[in-house]
């Protein structure tokens, strides 16, 4: 479903890549836990994967195609369509409601808004089925996102990614500003979710105990070469 | 195209009170440039509406622009007058038709006093040729029986409830000083004229022999003393005027008019002046125009200044609303849809203050109207909106589509620099 080549990233005015990683694959239904520090390259890693940086050089593809090969345009629709993401925090527009904020999921691409129908009758409708399975109370779903707290925020934001089964969900550190007890309440959510969708999970976090919960451990310092060749 | 517009009225809605404070601001400039514009072409309409079918104005030797303030709009004073014996000269020219002389100086109640003969309700014509008419009972007469009798402009009755038979009392000059009544020489209302929007209806006529009538125990401005001429033996004195204000010429024929006008000029018995009332009418307006330039000007700078405070206000708020950039891009948004959703934002506000301009002008228009006339005597008109304030529309508009742009661009900018990670 994944998949890195020869992956090179410099951010524009640096000197020397911050990014350079041989391989990596992730399959279809798959959950990777990638573990990384502060500063190791992760959220360039994520918006690689994502599609909203390309590479200096080799490729990073997604569902069978290259982000290289895309017009801006068309990486913005393709990432519509494919890929769901979930924010450390602030994942949220807080003037919309809760409902609103899940169907943003649909609003940028027609094949999730119909995937949903599909399975829902309507996005509408999935939106309130992912609410319930997240375990949001129904009288919060049209109170506008931001009367939230943060750990029923990152549920909405769970739903939001969930929402028309997109391939790929990917996740930086979504839950880093939670407790232990909602943490882990939000991993079973998140897994489960994707596990029933059928979607790839790539999940980055520093906390390596979260770790066991995932088909395959990766450990991204180890991955980044840029890194060692810095310290070396 | 749709979702994006909902959710930029949802954010604008989600900033309501920071965007409703520049909304207003913007209505404000779109009233101000509405209502000026407005104001300025119903002015000018009421200006050239004031006189027509005259060929030439008359008067003692000023300016062009004085001579037509005066003898048609009864603003300002004259500064001579005119000898009866040089009306009667140029009445006698072959080519002229009619002279209606005016004879200016007094008023009633804030109303000016016009002199004049029976000649003026047949002769003056306004707007497009169109005669007085008169709505109740007849002209004065003009002989020493009706002598006390004035026929008032429909304004004038109309604000200070006259009717038929009531009597008034002059005052002399502008009627601010105590003690400056006619008081012994009451008038009667023979006639109501009908409204004709000029200053026409404003305006309270008498003849000419009544204005000699209570002028004479006075001098200089004041009642002689001890001497005290009742209304009745008025009549036993000569009342022929003496001298004019102005007067109003008809010619024959068009052709005539820069002959006779070179004979005004040039007449020998005093310094004399005609003017072409149309000319002077622009000549007019070219003094006005400078001023009307100005606050043209300066009320585009207003408006300017209101979109401005639209840029600076979306711009403050962009910093906070990276993260809320972010997730749109991770939703699929590109950052052209970003440049769209900050820039309709803008527009939004734009347009929703230009409503309530345009709103407000009209409620404007409809309760100060009437005032304003009455004040001022121009009537506002309430209709369509001008070609003149279509482009004004137009142009608080795409001055509004190019300020909102400013901060689109910024958020296309920062969300292609920032990506999925906001460096706030």
């Amino acid at each position: 479903m994944i998949e890195l080549h020869d992956l090179r990233y410099a951010w524009p005015r640096a000197g020397r890549d911050c990014l350079a990683i041989d391989a990596l694959q992730v399959s279809a239904g798959e959950t990777l836990f990638l573990h990384g520090p502060s500063g190791c390259g992760k959220s360039t890693l994520l918006s690689l994967l994502a599609g909203v940086l390309v590479p200096r050089a080799g490729t990073v593809s997604l569902a069978g195609r290259s982000w290289s090969s895309m017009s801006g345009a068309a990486r913005d629709a393709f990432r519509a369509d494919h890929v769901g993401y979930l924010f450390q925090q602030f994942n949220l527009l807080p003037w919309l409601n809760v409902t609103d904020n899940v169907l943003l999921g649909c609003r940028f691409s027609a094949s999730r808004a119909a995937r949903a129908t599909q399975r829902s009758g309507s996005p509408a409708a999935q939106a309130r089925s992912l609410l319930e399975r997240v375990g949001l109370d129904s009288s919060l779903f049209h109170r506008d996102a931001r009367e939230l707290s943060v750990g029923q925020q990152q549920r909405v934001a769970a739903a939001r990614a969930l929402i028309g089964a997109p391939e790929v969900v990917i996740a930086d550190e979504p839950t880093s500003a939670l407790d232990a007890v909602l943490r882990d309440g939000f991993m079973d959510v998140l897994l489960g979710e994707c596990r029933a969708a059928g979607s790839t999970l790539v999940f980055v976090s520093h906390d390596e105990r979260l770790a066991r919960r995932f088909d395959r451990a990766a450990s991204l310092p180890e991955l980044n070469q840029a890194l060692r060749e810095a310290a070396a | 195209m749709k979702p994006l517009l909902s959710l930029a009225a949802a954010s604008a809605w989600n900033r309501r009170g920071t965007l409703s404070l520049v909304a207003l601001s913007i209505a404000l400039s779109t009233l101000l440039l509405l209502a000026f514009d407005r104001v300025r072409i119903d002015v000018r309409d009421n200006f050239s509406q004031a006189v027509s079918g005259t060929d030439l104005v008359v008067g003692a030797r000023t300016g062009s622009v004085q001579l037509m303030l005066y003898a048609v709009f009864h603003l300002g004073g004259a500064t001579n007058n005119v000898r009866m014996e040089s009306i009667e000269a140029i009445a006698k020219h072959r080519a002229v038709d009619w002279v209606v002389p005016l004879s200016l100086g007094d008023s009633h109640r804030g109303f000016p006093v016009l002199g004049t003969t029976k000649a003026f309700f047949e002769r003056f014509r306004y707007g497009d040729r169109q005669a007085l008419r008169l709505e109740q009972g007849s002209p004065f007469s003009g002989d020493l029986d009706g002598l006390y009798g004035t026929v008032l402009g429909a304004e004038v009755a109309q604000r200070l409830r006259y009717k038929l038979g009531d009597p008034i009392v002059l005052s002399h000059g502008s009627g601010t000083l105590p003690g400056s009544e006619h008081a012994d020489k009451p008038f009667t209302v023979v006639g109501i004229l009908a409204p004709t929007g000029t200053p026409v209806d404003r305006t309270v006529h008498i003849s000419l022999p009544a204005l000699e009538a209570i002028h004479l125990d006075w001098s200089a401005g004041t009642p002689m003393k001890g001497l005290a001429i009742p209304a009745e033996q008025a009549r036993k004195f000569d009342l022929a005027p003496k001298q004019v204000t102005a007067a109003l010429v008809g010619l024959k024929g068009r052709a005539a008019v820069f002959a006779v006008q070179r004979f005004v000029n040039e007449y020998e018995g005093e310094p004399l002046m005609a003017v072409l009332p149309g000319v002077a009418l622009d000549e007019l307006w070219n003094v006005v125009g400078v001023g009307e330039k100005l606050l043209l000007g300066l009320s585009a700078l207003v408006a300017l200044v209101s979109l401005a405070g639209l840029v600076a206000t979306v711009l403050a708020g962009l910093n906070e609303r990276r993260r809320e950039l972010a997730v749109l891009r991770a939703v699929g948004a590109g950052p052209r849809d970003v440049l769209v959703l900050l820039a309709s934002e803008g527009l939004l506000v734009t347009l929703a203050g230009m409503l309530l301009g345009v709103l407000a002008c009209a409620a404007l228009i409809a309760g100060a109207g009437p005032w304003v006339q009455s004040h001022y005597g121009v009537a506002l008109n309430l209709g369509e909106p001008s070609a003149s304030q279509g482009l004004l529309l137009a142009g608080v508009l795409a001055a509004g589509v190019l300020a909102s742009l400013i901060p689109g661009l910024r958020a296309y900018r920062m969300s292609l620099s920032d990506g999925l990670s906001p460096r706030s």
